[in-house]
């Protein structure tokens, strides 16, 4: 391959001219490009990151009046705490009994369970379309505008994420993970209340708190 | 019996092939990937089921460290140089094209506008060094964060936000980002991840 042969042209010459064979030797060539090869794989990366896109509610136009109150009866409230601790309470927040505040994990038997009931509905119809999907039967752009329908369509849950300072990102970013999962379409990250810092203080403290307040 | 005569054989391989192969991996290599951009520190992005990928240009990226230090960092040079000659005027800081040059070319930013100038005067190597315990300030006296974001804005319609976070910051650090986000009605942004699968 890397060799070219040379024929002797002209036999009507006086000194027989050898047949010489020109050969290259790759190894150097080879040796750089193992090098160069190297280099790029050390010094780049080939997966882009991931993202997640949120909406944050723009701050001017939320007042009073035309803010939508969300109903009781689909709204589940999740406190972040720190130390990795997560709380949640359905609908309207009860101060006087301390275990209307439910403790939960992260885990996929925790949070994700919880929100999985609450939204049997949605997820039981993302679940078949994704079959349908999987069978061929919708194309992607439909099989993405129907889930955004699902999850936004009236009776699904409204999550309020709280997060408390001591949590870190990475309990923000679980949370907004097990929407995506649970395919809720509604959800709010704002800011904890004192209420709220109560109802974790009066569950750490068994309702002590609430007591008090009532004697 | 005469011994049987032992050939010689050369050793010479032909390498052609193997180097045929080489630079077709090679060519992958180069065409696939995009080069690790410089960060003044280390984060660990959080896991996330998303599958979203991040767009590849017109992002502005917010690197928060754990201790709540930002930095920034444009993909596009032209709008670098947009930004900072805004930002110049805004705090009354004229840049030489030095100083510009070396900004532009630098992959991150983050150092208080008022030691800026000096911080670009420094050569390449302290820079890198002093980087990494600077910030941008981003509190409620001095927020210069949104300055910077508001300008960037103005130099890229286009522009999307990402915030790369360590997974460990605490979120009253996120808070003040995504507040001065909010302030900016820059409501749209991205959250940089990794990929996790969903465990059942």
């Amino acid at each position: 391959m890397a060799e070219v042969q040379e024929n002797s042209g002209s036999k009507t010459g006086k000194s027989k001219q050898k047949k010489m064979t020109v050969r290259v030797d790759f190894t150097p060539m080879v040796d750089m490009n193992m090098l160069l090869i190297t280099f790029f794989m050390l010094c780049t990366t080939l997966s882009k990151p991931q993202t997640m896109e949120i909406s944050m509610p723009a701050k001017d136009n939320v007042t009073e009046e035309n803010q939508s109150l969300v109903k009781a009866s689909q709204a589940i409230t999740l406190l972040l705490a720190g130390d990795d601790k997560i709380y949640y309470y359905e609908g309207e927040p009860n101060y006087k009994d301390y275990s209307s505040l439910k403790q939960t994990s992260y885990g996929a038997d925790g949070l994700r369970a919880v929100l999985m009931q609450k939204n049997a509905d949605a997820v039981n119809k993302v679940n078949a379309l994704k079959q349908r999907k999987v069978n061929l039967e919708i194309t992607d752009e439909q099989y993405k505008e129907e889930v955004s329908e699902i999850r936004n369509a009236k009776g699904t849950p409204t999550v309020i994420i709280k997060a408390t300072d001591d949590a870190s990102y990475e309990n923000l970013v679980s949370a907004l993970d097990e929407m995506l999962i649970c395919n809720i379409g509604k959800y709010v990250i704002t800011d904890i209340a004192d209420g709220d810092n109560f109802l974790m203080e009066n569950f750490e403290k068994k309702g002590e708190l609430s007591r008090n307040l009532a004697e | 019996m005469s011994r049987a005569q032992i050939k010689k054989k050369s050793t010479f391989i032909d390498m052609t092939a193997m180097s045929d192969v080489t630079v077709l991996l090679l060519t992958f290599f180069m065409l696939t990937s995009t080069f690790v951009k410089k960060e003044p520190v280390q984060v660990q992005t959080p896991g996330s089921v998303s599958e979203i990928k991040i767009p590849e240009t017109n992002v502005l990226q917010i690197l928060i460290e754990p201790s709540g230090k930002i930095f920034m960092s444009l993909d596009k040079q032209q709008d670098m140089q947009a930004v900072l000659e805004s930002m110049g005027q805004e705090y009354g800081i004229t840049f030489t094209p030095e100083q510009i040059k070396r900004f532009v070319v630098s992959p991150t930013f983050g150092v208080p506008i008022g030691s800026m100038s000096q911080f670009l005067n420094l050569p390449e190597d302290q820079r890198d060094k002093i980087l990494q315990n600077q910030g941008i300030p981003c509190d409620s006296t001095d927020n210069q964060f949104k300055s910077w974001v508001r300008n960037a804005r103005a130099a890229n319609r286009d522009l999307r936000i990402a915030i790369k976070a360590d997974a460990s910051t605490p979120y009253s650090v996120i808070k003040n980002v995504m507040n001065s986000l909010q302030d900016l009605k820059e409501n749209r942004y991205n959250l940089i991840t990794s990929l996790k699968k969903v465990e059942d």
